[in-house]
C-alpha cells in the first residue's frame, strides 16, 4: 500500500515538560492509527502537530513520501481534521455551516449538503438554528464534513464525543470504509475500538519513551 | 453513518468529490464563503452593529456634557472628538474579531485550510469594516451637526472616515490575533493597538480641520490613503502569524 | 567571509556558546562604558561652553538625546531579535529580544524625564508637547505593549513570537507616527526652542556628546548580555552544563 503520512523522529516540548520524542510512523493507505495514553501525554498536541496547527516540534513529516513543509496547501487541501471543538456556529442552521466549510474546498453545492447531513442522521434539522441542537447533533454535523471533502487522511480528535451508542458503531463503520477505499485514519479516543480492519496504535507517555506497536 | 437505504446515491457522490480533487481549490471561494458566513452571522445578532454606533453617539455626547456646550468652542473640537471616538468605538468592538471562532473551533479550520491565512484574515476585516467602520462613517455627520462642526468640515470628515477606519479595521485586527488566545485580555489589546492608530487620528482630525480652515486636503487624503494601502498588505500578513501563535496557546 | 558569519551566527543560537562568550564580553564593554560615560559626563557638564541662548540647561542633552537614540535604537533591535527569532526558530534570540524591552522602557523613560526637566527652566513647564517628546511618549506606549503582551502569555515561546511580531509591526509604525507627529507638531505650535536640532552646534558641544553615545551603546550591550545571561540560566535550567555551572559555584 502507498504511504500517506509518515513522520520521522518527531518530538515535541511543552513549557519545558518533553511530551514525546523520537517518535517514528507511517501511515499507509487502509491504514488505521490510533494515538492512546493517558492523560497529559500529548495525544492531542500530536494530532495538532500532524495537522498542522502547532509549528513547535522537532522532526519531520512526509505526505506521499513528500515533506508537508515543501508543499503545505497541497496537504491541507487532503487533509481532514477534526478537533476537539465541533467548529460550529451556534447561530447557523447546519446547512449554513457546511455551506461554509464546503467554500473552503469546493464549490457549493446544496444538494451535496443535504446528502451528507441526510447521513449523519440530521434530515429534518437543515434548517434549524444550531442552538436548538445537542451536543450530540453538534458532533454529527462536524462529522458531515467527512461526506463533504473527500480527503485522503482523516485526522479525529475524539470523534465520539457526546455521540451515542448507535452513533458510535455507525462512525466506526465510517472509518473502516475510509480506510477500505484506501483514505488513512489517524484518532485519539478513549473508547474501545472496534474495527474490522487492522488497528495500529502509538502508545505514548510510557517511561517518556514512546514506540509505535501492532495492537 | 452510511444510510444504508441510498448506498447509490453515496457512491455518485464520493464520485464528484474525487474528479474535483484535482481541481486546486478556490482562495477566492473561500474568501466569499468566509465573507457570507459573517455577514449571515452578523445579520443574525443585529445588535452588534448597533452597539459600536450607539458607544459613537454616548461618547460624542460626552464632550460637551463634560466641557462645555458652547458652540464656537465645540466647533473647534468637533473633528478631533468626533475621530477619537470612531476610534474608540472601532477598537472596542474588534476586541471578538477572532473570539468566536477561536472558542467554536472554526478558527482551526480556518488555519488548516489549504488558503493563505492572510486571505480569511481580510475577509474577516471586511466583514468587521462594513458592519463597524461603514456605519460609523454614515453616522458621523449626523453627530457632527450636533457638535457644530463647520459647513466646510462635513464632507471631509466623511471621506476621511471613510479611508481611515478601513486602516484602523485592519491595523486593530493585528491586536485582536494577538490576544485571541488569552484567557484574561481586558484591556490589553487597546494597550497594544491605540498608539498605532496615532498617526491615522493625526491625519483623519488634520484633513477636517485643514478643510474648516479653507486649506487644501488632497495631500492629507494621499497620506491616509498610503497608511491604508500599507496596512492592506502587511496587516493581514501579521495578523495571520499571530493567529498561528495563538492556536498555540 | 560569509561561511565564516554563518557558523558564527548558528553557534550564536547555542543558549550555552552565548553564555560563554558574553561572559568573557561583558567587563570590556563595563569598563568601555564606565570610561566613556565619565569622560563625557565631565566633558559635557564641565567643559563644554555654554548655549547661548539656554545657558547652562542645555547641558541635559548630554544625557537626553543619548537616551533617547538608545530607546530608538533598542526598539529597532529588539524587532530584530525577535525577528530572527521567528524565523530561524532560534531562543537565544527570543531571550535577547525579551530583555530588550525593560532596558528600551527605561531609556525612553529618562529620555522623557529628562525633557521634562529641561523644559521646565526653558519653557517653563514640565510638561510641553513639543514633536520630540511627543514621539517618545508614543515610543513609552509601544515598550509598554511590548511588555504586556509578554507577560500575558503562559508559555515562553508563544509570548516571545507574539512580541516578536508586535516589535516587528511597531517598527514598521515607527516612521510613520515620527512623521505623522513631527507633522502635527509644526502644524499646531511652531516650537520657538527644540530640544536638540540647533544651528551647526560647535565642535565642542557635540564631541563630548557622541562619546557619551558611544557610552551608552557600550551600557546597553553590558545590561542586555547580563539579562540575556539572567534568562538563559532560567530557561536552561533544566540542561546539564547549567546544572555543572551551579554546582561548580556552590
Amino acid at each position: 500500500m502507498q504511504e500517506l503520512l509518515s513522520g520521522q523522529g518527531l518530538a515535541c516540548e511543552r513549557d519545558d515538560r518533553l511530551l514525546f520524542s523520537d517518535l517514528d510512523f507511517k501511515l499507509h493507505c487502509g491504514d488505521v492509527l490510533q494515538i492512546a495514553g493517558p492523560n497529559g501525554t500529548g495525544k492531542t498536541s500530536l494530532l495538532r502537530i500532524l495537522a498542522g496547527l502547532l509549528p513547535d516540534f522537532d522532526g519531520e513529516l512526509f505526505f506521499k513520501g513528500q515533506p508537508v513543509a515543501d508543499d503545505p496547501d497541497h496537504f491541507r487541501e487532503n487533509l481532514l481534521f477534526i478537533g476537539h471543538q465541533p467548529g460550529i456556529k451556534l447561530n447557523l442552521t447546519p446547512e449554513e455551516n457546511l455551506r461554509w466549510y464546503q467554500s473552503l474546498y469546493h464549490p457549493a453545492d446544496t444538494d451535496h449538503i443535504y446528502h451528507a447531513l441526510a447521513q449523519v442522521k440530521l434530515t429534518g434539522f437543515e434548517d434549524v438554528p444550531c442552538y436548538t441542537l445537542s451536543a450530540g447533533q453538534h458532533r454529527r454535523v462536524a462529522l458531515a464534513r467527512l461526506f463533504l471533502h473527500a480527503a485522503p487522511l482523516w485526522i479525529l480528535d475524539e470523534p465520539f464525543t457526546a455521540i451515542d451508542q448507535g452513533g458510535v458503531k455507525e462512525i466506526e463503520q465510517l472509518i473502516a470504509d475510509h480506510a477500505q477505499q484506501g483514505g488513512g485514519v489517524i484518532l485519539t479516543t478513549h473508547h474501545n475500538l472496534s474495527l474490522p480492519t487492522e488497528l495500529n496504535v502509538i502508545q505514548l507517555g510510557q517511561s517518556h519513551q514512546s514506540e509505535t506497536e501492532q495492537a | 453513518m452510511a444510510n444504508d437505504a441510498n448506498p447509490q446515491l453515496a457512491h455518485e457522490k464520493q464520485r464528484v468529490v474525487r474528479r474535483e480533487d484535482g481541481v486546486r481549490t478556490s482562495s477566492w471561494r473561500a474568501f466569499t464563503g468566509t465573507l457570507k458566513r459573517d455577514l449571515l452571522l452578523v445579520f443574525r445578532r443585529r445588535s452588534d452593529i448597533v452597539n459600536p454606533l450607539l458607544f459613537f453617539t454616548i461618547a460624542v455626547t460626552l464632550f460637551p456634557l463634560g466641557i462645555s456646550p458652547e458652540s464656537d468652542f465645540l466647533a473647534q473640537i468637533a473633528a478631533g472628538v468626533l475621530w477619537v471616538a470612531a476610534l474608540l468605538a472601532t477598537l472596542l468592538s474588534l476586541d471578538s474579531l477572532f473570539q468566536q471562532d477561536m472558542a467554536d473551533g472554526s478558527l482551526e479550520q480556518l488555519v488548516i485550510s489549504p488558503h493563505p491565512l492572510a486571505v480569511m484574515v481580510l475577509s474577516k476585516v471586511l466583514v468587521h469594516w462594513l458592519v463597524t467602520g461603514l456605519p460609523l462613517t454614515l453616522l458621523a455627520p449626523l453627530l457632527g451637526v450636533m457638535m457644530f462642526l463647520p459647513d466646510d468640515g462635513f464632507g471631509i470628515l466623511f471621506l476621511s472616515l471613510l479611508l481611515g477606519t478601513p486602516t484602523l479595521s485592519l491595523v486593530g485586527a493585528i491586536g485582536a490575533a494577538l490576544t485571541v488566545g488569552l484567557r484574561r485580555t481586558g484591556v490589553l489589546m487597546t494597550l497594544l493597538i491605540l498608539p498605532l492608530y496615532i498617526p491615522v487620528l493625526i491625519f483623519g482630525t488634520g484633513s477636517v480641520i485643514a478643510a474648516v480652515n479653507g486649506m487644501a486636503v488632497a495631500g492629507h487624503l494621499a497620506i491616509m490613503g498610503a497608511m491604508f494601502m500599507t496596512a492592506l498588505v502587511l496587516a493581514p500578513l501579521a495578523a495571520g502569524a499571530a493567529l498561528r501563535i495563538s492556536l498555540n496557546g | 567571509m560569509w561561511k565564516t558569519f554563518v557558523a558564527w551566527f548558528h553557534r550564536m543560537g547555542s543558549p550555552k556558546w552565548f553564555y560563554e562568550i558574553t561572559g568573557r564580553w561583558i567587563p570590556w564593554f563595563a569598563a568601555a562604558a564606565v570610561l566613556l560615560i565619565t569622560v563625557g559626563t565631565t566633558w559635557g557638564l564641565a567643559f563644554a561652553p555654554a548655549d547661548y541662548q539656554q545657558g547652562n540647561s542645555f547641558r541635559i542633552i548630554y544625557i537626553h538625546v543619548p537616551a533617547a537614540i538608545l530607546a530608538q535604537s533598542i526598539f529597532f533591535a529588539m524587532a530584530i531579535a525577535g525577528g530572527i527569532g521567528l524565523i530561524w526558530k532560534m531562543k537565544v534570540a527570543d531571550m535577547v529580544a525579551k530583555s530588550c524591552a525593560p532596558i528600551g522602557a527605561t531609556m525612553t523613560f529618562i529620555a522623557l524625564f529628562t525633557g521634562a526637566v529641561w523644559g521646565k527652566p526653558t519653557w517653563g513647564a514640565w510638561w510641553v508637547w513639543d514633536a520630540r517628546l511627543t514621539s517618545m511618549l508614543i515610543l513609552l506606549f509601544l515598550y509598554f505593549g511590548v511588555i504586556a503582551l509578554q507577560s500575558a502569555f503562559d508559555s515562553k515561546q508563544s509570548a516571545a513570537r507574539a512580541s516578536a511580531i508586535l516589535s516587528l509591526v511597531g517598527v514598521v509604525n515607527i516612521p510613520i507616527i515620527k512623521y505623522s507627529v513631527d507633522w502635527w507638531n509644526t502644524l499646531h505650535q511652531p516650537a520657538t526652542f527644540k530640544l536638540t536640532e540647533k544651528p551647526a552646534m560647535p565642535p565642542e558641544m557635540w564631541m563630548p556628546l557622541l562619546v557619551m553615545v558611544i557610552g551608552f551603546y557600550c551600557f546597553f550591550a553590558v545590561v542586555l548580555m547580563m539579562r540575556t545571561r539572567n534568562e538563559i540560566l532560567e530557561r536552561e535550567k533544566r540542561t546539564q552544563w547549567v546544572q555543572g555551572l551551579l554546582s561548580e559555584k556552590g
